[in-house]
């Protein structure tokens, strides 16, 4: 195998393959991430969607073993990354990695800044251990980095402490972090989930930008689909643990092939596009997925969308389903899956 | 919807001292509400929308006099209840009722699913006897979608959306006429979200409930509200019945706002208009038009003046200069909201 690349040679930049992750409970081990694959391209984006407790996070968090161990145990898989596995890194290995060819931003700028060091400071520390550059130097490289992400008077702002922005400034912050030392790769946890909607349009607009700019792949945890039409090429669709669609984002907009994904697509009002017929009185109802999340540990037996799925037969309850190629680029784990349309 | 209105807020502001500074001084005063008028009809949803820190969740609060306004006036039911004692306000609390976005934190861990729910009776003398009471509170359960089990559990054991379907079973037990929903779903996940707002859809229906419905999320309040009333720092910048607010919005800000919304279709093409910087701090609005410092269209006298609502027809107001040409300052009828709106809000020179 060459050097940068993925075993499957396809020449991704991050290949995850089969990847298992537990957590110790009190009533034992339960499995919060059940066998997660997909690959991101170098400068492509790949958008993971999910509930709260599908395991999304904990996925991006598993990549570069940033998820507290114990509690959490990855327990099977590869984490293909420029070649190398990332999971049989030694943690020194793993630190050369970590903000310097991988980096990461996190939904709470706030609690990710260290409140004891200005902003200059913590970009600085990263272009210092990485590239060893100089004090002067990564102050430089500070202040053209929050240039960069559109801070305004950034010499000034280099030596500002987090809590005197606010928290788009604070999100452009951490994006400056997490790119001065110009990774190929960014994992971002709902970057934009913490501010208003005026500033996440401002954020995801940089984001791209510079994404294009220095050819930066990016893989985007978010639950919110209109973020994912907007900015991912290829999108996994996450429940219970497991990846139930995984699909090309316009095949999966336009049909989506697993049930739990339609149910999400359908179950969503949209902005300013239908005539109302009752504009005066009571407003209709949306078509929302039944039931709730099961708990991890409670799955039930088969598929852990049935009980939730119009869709589901005897066979659900039986056979779990694997994740296979319905139609064109679209691959779901169902065995009744939703009809092209 | 009758033409009567059931709630009329008018120039309602809500000021708090301003802190900052050694050790905190207060310097000023926050106006986190800045001069509102609205009414809202029998019947109809109002939404509220706007970003963090424009005031809508005072606002809520205020309407239910939970905070006391600092000026204006707001009537309930034909009723003045600005300067209404605790005592006075206690009957009519029972009439209007807010439903919170937490409803974890809005629901006492050591009560009962029963002793919860049964609160309000107890509180407002409504139940004669332990049996009537069991029998209102299941009815309720039932209202709500909850099984009858759920009597004797506590909040812990519940989802997110059961707890918030127990936060709305609260709000409604007792008839309400008027329920300000603040955030109710923004804590939910997505496939629960649409299960409550058929809920509140459902129930308004058949308890002909009144809504305040406070969100930041544009596509859920354009779906639940017959009516918009956009909002930015203190003051609504926009007023319009639901579909024509988000066909032709007339406020730069509600079009910025608009445009900001990812839209859930890949094949639909982005035409988004990014408003350059942030809100700014309410301690320290700038003069004349507080959207100016971000807006495109902005002009010389948006620096000095402050637009009022302008009556642009059809119950729809705007707060722009640039609508002041097709103001309709004399026609306005007393079911679009009132011309009070633009009284209320005079321009004020900086």
């Amino acid at each position: 195998m060459t050097p940068g690349a993925s075993p499957s040679g396809d020449g991704s930049l991050l290949e995850v393959r089969g990847l298992a992750v537990e957590l110790a409970r009190d009533e034992g081990r339960v499995r919060a991430v059940d066998g997660v694959s997909f690959a991101v391209p170098p400068g492509g984006t790949l958008g993971v969607v999910g509930e709260s407790g599908c395991g999304k996070s904990l996925t991006a968090l598993s990549l570069l073993k940033l998820a507290p161990q114990p509690p959490v145990r990855v327990a099977a898989g590869e984490v293909f990354f420029q070649g190398r596995d990332l999971l049989k890194l030694s943690d020194e290995e793993l630190r050369r990695v970590r903000g310097r060819h991988a980096a990461m931003v996190f939904q709470e700028p706030m609690t990710s800044l260290n409140p004891v060091f200005t902003v200059g400071e913590q970009i600085s520390e990263g272009v210092r251990l990485h590239l060893g550059a100089s004090r002067s130097q990564a102050r430089e490289r500070s202040v053209e980095m929050l240039r960069q992400v559109g801070i305004p008077a950034p010499g000034e702002r280099v030596d500002a402490w987090p809590h005197q922005l606010s928290g788009g400034m604070r999100q452009r912050v951490m994006l400056a972090m997490a790119l001065a030392c110009d990774p190929s790769l960014l994992i971002a946890d709902e970057p934009t989930t913490a501010l208003d909607v005026t500033i996440q349009a401002q954020i995801l607009d940089l984001l791209k930008r510079l994404q294009a700019e220095r050819g930066m792949a990016v893989m985007l945890i978010t639950h919110d689909l209109g973020v994912v039409a907007e900015s991912c090429d290829t999108v996994v669709v996450m429940y219970a643990g497991k990846v139930v669609e995984h699909a090309p984002v316009r095949e999966l907009f336009a049909s989506p092939a697993h049930p739990y994904t339609a149910g999400l697509l359908r179950s969503l009002p949209s902005l300013g596009g239908e005539v109302s017929e009752a504009p005066q009185g009571p407003r209709r109802r949306l078509r929302a997925i039944p039931g709730m999340v099961p708990a991890l540990g409670k799955l039930p037996s088969g598929c852990a969308f049935r009980e939730r799925c119009e869709r589901a037969r005897e066979e659900c309850s039986r056979v779990t389903p694997v994740l296979e190629r319905k139609r064109g680029g679209q691959l779901a784990a169902c065995h009744h899956p939703v009809p092209a349309s | 919807m009758s033409a009567e209105p059931l709630l009329q807020a008018k120039d309602v502001q809500v000021h708090f001292p301003g802190r900052g500074g050694w050790l905190g001084r207060v310097r000023g005063a926050v106006k986190a509400v800045d001069g509102v008028t609205f009414d809202v009809f029998r019947g109809e949803t109002l939404g509220v929308v706007g970003e963090s820190g424009c005031g809508k969740s005072t606002l809520g609060r205020a309407l239910l006099r939970l905070v006391p306004p600092t000026a204006g006036s707001i009537h309930f039911d034909g009723q003045d209840v600005t300067g209404l004692s605790q005592r006075r306000l206690r009957p009519l609390r029972r009439r209007m009722q807010l439903v919170f976005q937490d409803p974890y934190a809005s629901l006492n861990p050591r009560m009962t699913v029963r002793d919860i729910l049964g609160e309000p009776f107890d509180i407002h003398g409504l139940a004669r006897g332990p049996g009537e009471r069991e029998r209102e509170v299941a009815a309720l359960l039932d209202a709500m979608g909850l099984p009858r089990e759920a009597l004797g559990r506590y909040p812990h054991e519940f989802s997110g959306g059961q707890r918030q379907r127990l936060g709305i079973a609260r709000a409604i037990a007792l008839r309400p006429d008027l329920v300000v929903a603040d955030e109710p779903i923004s804590a939910l996940d997505v496939s629960i979200q649409a299960q409550i707002v058929n809920l509140l859809v459902d129930l308004q229906r058949e308890r002909g409930l009144t809504y305040v419905f406070i969100a930041h999320d544009l596509n859920i309040v354009e779906h639940v509200s017959t009516r918009v009333a956009v909002m930015y720092l203190g003051r609504i910048v926009e007023l319009a019945p639901s579909a024509p607010l988000y066909r032709r919005p007339r406020h730069p800000y509600t079009q910025a706002l608009l445009a900001s919304v990812p839209v859930p279709d890949p094949e639909r093409a982005r035409t988004r208009l990014l408003v350059p910087g942030e809100p700014p701090s309410p301690l320290a609005p700038p003069p004349g038009c507080t959207f100016h410092p971000r807006c495109p269209h902005a002009m010389e006298r948006c620096r000095r003046e402050s637009p009022p609502l302008y009556p642009l027809g059809s119950g729809h107001f705007a707060a722009c200069f640039l609508a002041e040409g097709e103001s309709q300052q004399s026609s306005t009828a007393p079911r679009s909201g009132g011309a009070d709106g633009v009284l209320a809000q005079s321009p004020s020179s900086g």
